[in-house]
Order: structure tokens, then sequence, then C-alpha cells
């Protein structure tokens, strides 16, 4: 196991030079000019301006060159400078990264909670109404698109009932803990700062929601699914067999059964929950990786963009790595050489 | 039919039917058995002729779907209406169960000893978890399973079938039974393997005086292990009698089959004999006599009139023509 490991982790820089190069190619293809998010219309007719921006931003040189000089920098954490914050590319990511870490992970905790239960609740009570409830909640999350249902929850809980407080992540007048981790509710809680970290949580909870019921679906369908296929196995009958409520069978034998495909499941959904955070962040005014994204699509940002993709893909290969590595441990059966 | 004053385990007319389309299929239709306490009962029977549907049935098992319906005394206890909750009581108590494959049998996730620890814990609750482990690893001793405090720890893909089934006798024997059902329990396993599980589930029946049903779809394991054996053909019973006389007077012919059919590995013989054809398909029963189409003596009666039960108290047969003398083109070729 430990040499399954290590394989993989000698493979990642590999991989992750693959996500840069192809980041920097697929950026470098597009139709778009970065010469006008950097120059105004007005100077674009002047060469001497012109010439000057391309020397300033390396556009003057051929593309080989600007890769070779662009991983050199990338080695040293150096990702450029964004067009349109005039800040070095790393320290907007490492400033957003964590927000839209945290959205993420809340949203992955709540969509396992919700998908897991759905789906155990389907498989127990198959083929009755409560099965068809729980499938028709679980596929309406995953059907609806998460922009609509943000605005939709969002009008609902906050402008109409106000129980729930509008976007950000806490509220406008506060201002953020000193940031240790990133994510605020961990940094209020290291700051001994209760009523931050309610708040903060409070903020969370209609974003992550609306993020984790997208994959609940996902989730409740295989584990409904594999639920089904382990309560036909035979040592469940053999736990009848025992004298084992029905409970009992379901919660300590076929949902432990299903354990290792759910959280592969749940681990490979992280891409979606990444994909998905960009619609999330921009209805939420969630300062993280997707809306900075968004933004910077929009301003033809190329530094930012390539940055984006890089660090979205080095988040998304780790992920699929800790996933692999907690299948291996948590299957007692798989031996890897 | 009479049995012993005070049998430990009565089943009476029991009937299992599956609906389909809203229509009911019994695959179970009127088995009457008795189990007196300490005594082995053979079941045999092709396979899907009822056998495992009849016993989980029994202890209230039963698929979804199904419909049971007759009555199944334990101890004088009525089972077939009986609460889920005094089901559960006695299923792993007094009376277990194990079954045919003993690899599908046991939680791939748990230790074996989890496993045996729990049906002790289930049925005492109070018992504190490092004294049930203690107990799984007596109960494994007791299946002679070497090594018994370190096999506990260790996960079913760590044994053999062979093991693996002894570790299922173990866990049925945990809570000290009046009544052990075993579906079957060598036929998923190697032949050399079959007769050491067969000697562990006969020693343990002898020395727990365990009431035993043996279920088989090869009579050859029934001669030297039941007392007893009924055959059943299409979920019925069609013939019950002590083991000697059934081998040496068997009174049915599907029973005359059967026994022609046990492999017989002194012999060897270039080709096994087996009765032709199959059994009725769920809810496809001829008229008559419902193993007519496959039997080399039937007549006409046999396709128009349902065979009685006859024959002395202790050995009955349903055939019209039970215990004439068989056609000569019954032996095996
Ligand atoms: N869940 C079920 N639904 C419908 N029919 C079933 C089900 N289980 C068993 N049967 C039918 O009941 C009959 C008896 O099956 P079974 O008791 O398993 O046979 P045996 O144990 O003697 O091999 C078979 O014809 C089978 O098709
Ligand atoms: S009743 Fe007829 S068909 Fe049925 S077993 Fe006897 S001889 Fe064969
Ligand atoms: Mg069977």
């Amino acid at each position: 196991m430990t040499r399954y490991i290590l394989r993989r982790l000698f493979a990642m820089p590999f991989l992750v030079l693959g996500i840069v190069t192809l980041a920097f190619l697929l950026t470098s293809v597009t139709k778009g000019d970065p010469l006008t998010a950097i120059v105004s219309d007005r100077q674009m007719n002047n060469p001497e301006v012109v010439a000057a921006a391309k020397a300033r931003w390396g556009l003057d040189r051929s593309l080989p060159e600007r890769y070779v000089i662009y991983v050199g920098n990338l080695l040293q954490g150096d990702m450029g400078t964004s067009f349109i914050t005039r800040r070095p590319v790393a320290q907007d990511v490492l400033y957003r990264l964590p927000a839209t870490m945290e959205l993420v992970t809340a949203a992955m905790i709540v969509g396992s909670v919700m998908g897991i239960s759905l789906g155990v609740l389907a498989a127990a009570f198959r083929n009755t109404p409560i099965d068809h409830a729980a499938r028709f909640f679980a596929l309406f999350g995953s059907s609806i698109p998460v922009f609509w249902l943000g605005l939709a929850l969002l009008y609902v809980f906050s402008v109409q009932w106000g129980v729930l407080p509008g976007p950000g992540r806490v509220d406008p007048r506060a201002a953020l803990p000193p940031m240790v981790t990133g994510f605020v509710t961990i940094d209020a809680l290291i700051a001994l700062d209760f009523p931050l970290f309610l708040d903060a949580l409070w903020h969370l909870i209609l974003p992550a929601f609306v993020l984790g019921w997208a994959v609940a679906g996902t989730i409740s369908r295989l584990v409904r699914a594999n639920m089904l296929e382990v309560l036909g196995r035979e040592f469940t009958l053999t736990a009848r067999a025992k004298g084992a409520g029905e409970f009992r069978v379901i919660v300590r034998h076929a949902l432990r059964n299903t354990l290792v495909p759910t959280l592969t499941v749940i681990g490979y959904s992280f891409a979606y929950l990444l994909t998905g955070a960009v619609l999330t962040e921009t209805i939420f005014s969630w300062p993280g990786m997707g809306s900075y994204a968004v933004e910077a699509a929009r301003g033809l940002d190329f530094p930012a963009i390539i940055g984006v993709t890089i660090v979205g893909g080095v988040v998304f290969l780790f992920t699929n790595l800790i996933t692999d590595v907690a299948y291996v441990i948590a299957n007692p059966r798989v031996r890897l050489g | 039919m009479s049995a012993s004053p005070a049998p430990l385990f009565e089943v009476r007319d029991l009937r299992v039917a599956f609906g389909r389309h809203g229509q009911f299929h019994e695959a179970v239709r009127g088995v009457s058995l008795t189990v007196a306490p300490g005594e082995v009962l053979g079941i045999v029977g092709e396979s899907g002729s009822g056998k495992s549907v009849a016993m989980l049935a029994a202890l209230g098992l039963n698929p979804e779907g199904s419909r049971v319906t007759g009555s199944v005394r334990f101890k004088g206890q009525e089972l077939v209406g009986m609460s889920r909750r005094d089901l559960r009581k006695l299923r792993g108590s007094r009376v277990a169960m194990i079954f045919q494959d003993p690899l599908s049998s046991l939680n791939p996730v748990m230790t074996v000893g989890a496993q045996i620890a729990e049906s002790v814990l289930l049925h005492n609750p109070g018992l504190p978890r490092r004294a049930a482990m203690e107990r799984a690893a007596e109960l494994l001793a007791l299946v002679a399973i070497p090594q018994p405090d370190r096999r506990i720890n260790q996960y079913p893909h760590e044994f053999s079938g062979g093991m693996r089934q002894r570790v299922m006798i173990a866990m049925a024997v945990a809570n000290d039974p009046d009544l052990l059902i075993a579906d079957e329990p060598t036929t998923a396993l190697d032949v050399t393997v079959q007769a050491q599980i067969m000697q562990v589930l006969a020693d343990l029946q002898h020395r727990l005086n365990l009431g035993l049903i043996l279920i088989t779809h090869d009579l050859g394991v029934l001669a030297g292990h039941a007392d007893r054996v009924a055959v059943i053909y299409a979920g019925q019973v069609v013939e019950q009698a002590p083991v000697d006389d059934l081998f040496a007077q068997p009174g049915h012919p599907y029973t005359r089959g059967l026994i022609a059919s046990i492999p017989n590995m002194a012999v060897e013989k270039e080709r096994l004999f087996s009765i032709e054809g199959t059994p009725p398909a769920l809810g496809r029963l001829p008229s008559g006599c419902p193993f007519n189409p496959r039997c080399s003596q039937a007549r006409d009666i046999c396709r128009s009139a349902v065979p009685p039960v006859s024959g002395p108290a202790q050995h009955r047969a349903a055939c019209h023509f039970a215990f004439e003398a068989p056609a000569t083109t019954d032996s095996p070729a």
C-alpha cells in the first residue's frame, strides 16, 4: 500500500506539468486579444503605447519563450501579475482559494449527509411513497440549475422571510478574523470570536445547501442502488437469522458495505463541486476562486485565467489522490502492490 | 402422521406463495414435518423444490411479497403470525440457521470475531464487548479452528471455504440453540472439505443435543447423518421415512431417482444418473401427480388424479403406486 501511495505521489509533478502546459496552450489559442485588457481603446492606435505594453507583459516574445519563462516563474511561486487587480496572481489565489475550499467542504458535508440519508431511506422503503419522495427530492437538487436554485432560495429565505443572511461570507459590517487557515469559521474559532463564528456559519448555510443539494442526488442514487444490492446479499439474511433488527441490518451491515463506493463517489464529486462553485460564488458574492475566474474570464485577464486553471486542476488532482488512497485504506480486500 | 409426544419443531400444512402480476403461486404447497429434540431430520430435493423457502418462511425470514399460511410450532409456540420482536428473540438464540455459501453469508467488512460476538450480544445485551469476543474465540475453538485468538481479528476473505463454514456454525451455536437449520451447508465446498464440515456438525449436534434440520439436494449426504428424511418435490413432501428404511425401501419413484443419482466415488461411474427433465416452474404444475411428466412409471391415473399419501405411519409416500416394484427402466443405465 505504501508503494501504491508513493507511486501516485511520484506521478503528481508530471500531471501538474501537464495541467500547466494545457492551461497555457489553451489560453494562447483563444481568439481574445489580451491587449484589449491592458491598453485602453483610445490608446490602441498608438503604436508606441502598444509596443511598450507588449514589452511590459512579455507579449512580444514567442510562445515557447513565454512558456519557459512562465514555468520558470511558477517554480518560484510566481504566477504573474493580474491585468485587472494588478496584484500577483499567486497572492489573489492565496486569498481566494480558502473561501472556495470552505464553501466546497461545507457543500460536501451537506451533500454527503443528505445523499446518504436519502439513499438509505429510499432503499429501506423501496417502492413505497417514501422511496419515491426521497428519490424525487434528490433528483430535484441535481436537475435544477445551481444559479436558479441559488437565486430562488436566496429570495425566499433571505429577502422574503429574512431567516437566513444575504450574500457574502460574513456580515458586511464585520471584520474578517486574522487569517490562519483561511476558513472564516475556523479562523473565528481560533480568534475565540464566537459571534463571528456563528455569523460565518450562518452565511455558509444557504450556498453550501444549494451546492450540496446538487451532489446529493448523485450520491443518493448510488447509495440506494448499492444498498439494494447489499440488502439482497446473503449476509444480511445471516444477520436477520442471528436476530438482528431491521435498523441494525440496514445500518450496521448494509450501509457499512456501501461505504467504500460511497466514499469514492463523494471524492469524485469534488470536481463537480468545484465547477458548481463558480456559479454559486457569483450568486452569493462569495470571494472565492469561482468568482475570481468569472471576473478573469470577463476581463481577458490571462495570467489570472491560467493561474485559476492550474490551481483548480491541482486541487482536483489532489482530491482524486486522496479519494483513491482512502479507497485502498477503507477496503480491507484490496491489495495493491 | 403421529410424532413423538413433545416435538421440538412441528410444521403443519405450511404454504408459501409468491405474488406475480397480482396472482399468487405457491412455491411451498402444504409441507408438514416434525423434529424431536436432538433429532436430525434430512430434507432432500432438487434445486428449486422449495426447501429454502419453506425453512426461511418457518422462521419469518420469507422474502418480501410472499404470503405464508399454515402452522409452525417451536416448543409449542406458534411462529406463523408471531410479532417481529418475539421472532427476533427466538432467531439466533433458540433457533439458528446457516446457509449454503459461507463466503456470501459472512459480512465482508466485519471481522469474524465481531460477527460472532454480535450473535452473542444480540441475545445478551448486558454483556461487555470484551466478554463477547472471548466467547467468540471459545466458539472458534469449539468448531476446531486453530489459533482462535488470532483468527477472531481476521476478515472472512482471510479464511478458506471450509473455515468460513465453521465460522458460520460457530455463530449459529453461539447461544446454545435447541434447533439448527443447516441449508445445504456443504454444497459450495470441495468434496474433501464437505466430509469435515459434516463431521463438525455431527459432533456439535451430538454434544449440544441439537435438533438439526439438514437440507441438501444430495441424498448421499444424509446417509449416516440423518435419523429421518423428508423428500420434497415441487413444494410438497412426497416421501418421509427413517433414513435406513428410505434407502432400503424407497416408496416414491422420485426418491428412487435421487438414490440412483448419488455420486458414488467408489465406483467412479463414467456418467452419473440424473432424473430426466426439470421440476415444474412456479405456477406451472401439471395436473395429477406433479412428478408425472418425468416419471417412468406414470400411468393414466397419474395424469388425472393427485396421488394420496399412503404407507405405514413412520414411512409415508405420495404416489399412486408407492412401494410397488419399480419398472426396469427406472434404474440407472
Ligand atoms: N423471492 C422469490 N420470489 C419469487 N419466487 C421465489 C423467490 N424465492 C424463491 N422462489 C421460488 O420458489 C421456489 C423454491 O425455491 P427454493 O426454496 O430456493 O428452492 P430450493 O431451496 O429447494 O433449491 C423456486 O421455484 C423459486 O423460483
Ligand atoms: S403417482 Fe404416478 S407419476 Fe406420480 S410418482 Fe407415482 S407413479 Fe410416478
Ligand atoms: Mg436452497
